[in-house]
């Protein structure tokens, strides 16, 4: 994938692109976007990737201003309009859901297909349980039980890493605080908007996501006109990175359908 | 010189702390007996009142959710305080300004003490531990940018007296500010700010207010006290910083012989043996740069921290600079050595009670810190001393 800078609203954001076929916009999750995971090549066999850092995340900058997801959404509204792509389908990964989500809300008709996996976005359940497990109150342990079905898979080598591959997990850590912090995990707005979404919409959930429920996705799938849901067996949060076959047999049955 | 009486107002009374994952943020207070912290608090403001009688100042300070100061409202005690004290300085440091929603409500609660106290008040703002993030609900991110904006406010706040004026910040916003009533003292409350880095020290010295550290020991507390220096020079303060400007906090026990110093000093060591918190309440994200993570993923920070706690000794803390205990004779020499080490100090915070010391044994210090060590250094280190290396070299 090739790999620049451009500016949308005046913040410097890493862009990153590849492959071919039709645009498919990805919104990476808590984690930032790694270019080398195989799930990226899998994509990138039927489709021209096309992957920003959000603001904070990897090498993209993040001004004092910005704060929520919801700005975030503006700026990729923002880059659809500089490449004059009218219409596009997009594939959003946890809070990279949600930001799918809150540009599905305020531009309906430029949403080719929607695929959410494991988003976040909304609040459903009862005021005294957190819809999400609110994973800065625990050990970074416990939180990759939640978020792997294989830990070994979710298990990173801090040991091994540069200096300034360990400031860049620590920075996409900061920066998913503060966009996800206060309320909690979600933009209460977002439910009530969700009814503009026109776009045929996936829910794809790993079956061991110990962080979204399949309640919580039902419950979300329920608010959105033409959605449905699908599982993949033996992952967890991300299952595009336990399960990367499967994870684009499902996404491409979903997007060329 | 002045001292002063920090109290953390602990409840002690804590099952193993084997049973506990942490001693902040998530113990139940199903462990909290009311009665016995209703006693506590009694003891706790007669010992602030004995620290008044013998010419020691009243410090507090404010934590949430944590059996290691049970004071979630500092304001509140401060405002108890104006009223049973008649001369002593209230200082409280300080309000976690960076975890307050309305910065205007702090500038009214402050204003009102220094009324009940009749201008005796000291106000303290501090960004906040790590561990309020959690208590508060508090956004981990950007706590220095709404330390800073909400400390503007509230100093706006009490100094402007012609009405309303209105504040659309960053992270704050207030059409009609006008508070009732305007501070006792002219034109505002000393400013205290508490910064344990040399960047933050540098910014508190620009803006002239005094600087506290705590238990920083020598190299750190000389580091902050030198970056102060600077930002005051460089601002345009003048070539002198008075000692008045500095202050820093320390364990302090001081008995009639040894023995009973090393008592009360071990018992006072509850204050930093006790502060068992797990990593993710003790590094939220964002609240140290990136770069500081970095360094806590690889293990270096964390497992310092927590061996810190742990494992700190008498002989270890002294020696470290964290602690002042002994003899009058011995403590008058330890903080003589690390106040000429950091070019010298206006202000000691005596952290004088912790965990089982009790109340006659805390008094007890008190009084033999008021009347066998004080009177000696304010003889030597009168307030408008100018701290920095030439200076000290000359008071010797």
């Amino acid at each position: 994938m090739t790999r620049e800078t451009i500016t949308l609203a005046g913040i410097d954001i890493e862009l990153f692109e590849g492959g071919n076929g039709a645009p498919l916009l990805f919104l990476h999750g808590a984690q930032g976007f790694a270019p080398a995971q195989p799930y990226v090549g899998l994509l990138t066999q039927h489709r021209h990737l096309i992957a920003p850092s959000h603001p904070g995340f990897g090498a993209s900058a993040l001004p004092l201003w910005l704060d929520s997801i919801d700005d975030v959404a503006y700026l990729y509204l923002e880059f659809l309009d500089r490449r004059k792509i009218e219409r596009i389908d997009v594939v959003g990964c946890s809070l990279g859901g949600w930001l799918a989500a809150e540009i599905a809300t305020k531009a309906p008709d430029r949403i080719g297909r929607l695929a959410l996996v494991g988003p976040v976005g909304v609040k459903l359940g009862p005021t005294d349980k957190l819809d999400i497990p609110d994973i800065f109150a625990m050990s970074q342990e416990k939180a990759a039980r939640l978020i792997y079905h294989d830990i070994g898979k979710g298990k990173l080598d801090f040991a091994n890493m540069t200096d300034a591959q360990l400031t860049t997990i620590a920075r996409n850590r900061e920066t998913t605080a503060l966009l996800t912090w206060e309320p909690w995990m979600h933009n209460p707005k977002l439910r009530h908007r969700l009814h503009r979404i026109a776009a045929p919409t996936l829910f794809i959930r790993g079956a061991s996501d110990g962080l979204v429920s399949a309640a919580y996705v039902e419950g979300y799938a329920k608010l959105i006109p033409n959605a449905r849901v699908t599982t993949i067996e033996a992952a967890g949060h991300a299952p595009q990175l336990e399960q990367p076959e499967e994870f684009a047999r499902v996404l491409f049955d979903f997007l060329d359908a | 010189m002045k001292a002063w009486h920090f109290s953390e107002t602990a409840y002690p009374y804590l099952p193993p702390d084997s049973e506990y994952e942490s001693i902040r943020v998530s113990l139940p207070n199903r462990i909290y007996d009311p009665k016995k912290g209703a006693a506590l608090y009694d003891r706790f403001i007669e010992e602030w009142q004995v620290a008044e009688e013998e010419g020691v100042d009243i410090m507090l300070n404010e934590h949430h959710q944590t059996a290691t100061c049970v004071d979630p409202a500092a304001p509140l005690v401060l405002a108890a305080l104006a009223r049973v004290t008649k001369t002593a300085r209230l200082l409280i440091l300080g309000n976690p300004v960076a975890n307050r929603r309305q910065p205007v409500r702090v500038a009214e609660e402050m204003a009102l003490v220094d009324v009940l106290s009749h201008g005796r008040l000291e106000a303290g703002f501090v960004r906040g531990v790590p561990y309020e993030i959690s208590a508060g609900n508090s956004n981990p991110v950007r706590t220095n940018e709404r330390f800073a904006e909400a400390l503007g406010l509230i100093i706006k706040a009490w100094t402007s007296h012609d009405g309303p004026f209105s504040h659309e910040g960053r992270f704050y916003h207030h059409r009609q500010v006008n508070i009732w009533p305007r501070p006792y003292q002219a034109p505002h409350p000393p400013v205290w700010i508490s910064t344990t880095t040399p960047s933050g020290a540098e910014r508190v010295g620009a803006q002239g207010f005094v600087q506290a550290t705590f238990l920083t020991g020598y190299e750190g507390t000389r580091r902050v006290y030198e970056a102060y220096r600077k930002g005051w020079r460089e601002a345009g303060r003048g070539d002198d910083v008075p000692i008045n400007r500095l202050a820093y906090a320390a364990l302090v026990y001081v008995g009639e012989s040894e023995a009973e110093a090393r008592a009360g000093a071990e018992k006072v060591l509850w204050y930093i043996r006790a502060n068992k918190v797990p990593q993710h309440f003790a590094f939220p994200p964002g609240y140290a740069p990136p770069q500081a993570f970095a360094r806590i993923m690889r293990g270096e920070l964390g497992d310092q921290h927590a061996n810190f706690s742990a494992q700190a000794t008498v002989d270890g803390v002294i020696n470290a600079g964290l602690m002042m205990a002994g003899t009058p004779d011995q403590v008058y020499a330890q903080f003589r050595k690390i106040y000429d080490h950091v070019g010298g100090f206006g202000h000691l915070l005596i952290m004088g009670q912790a965990g089982f010391l009790d109340h006659d044994e805390t008094v007890r210090s008190i009084r033999n810190f008021a009347r066998h060590v004080l009177p000696r250094l304010k003889a030597e280190m009168p307030d408008t001393a100018i701290s920095g290396f030439a200076a000290a070299a000359a008071v010797q």
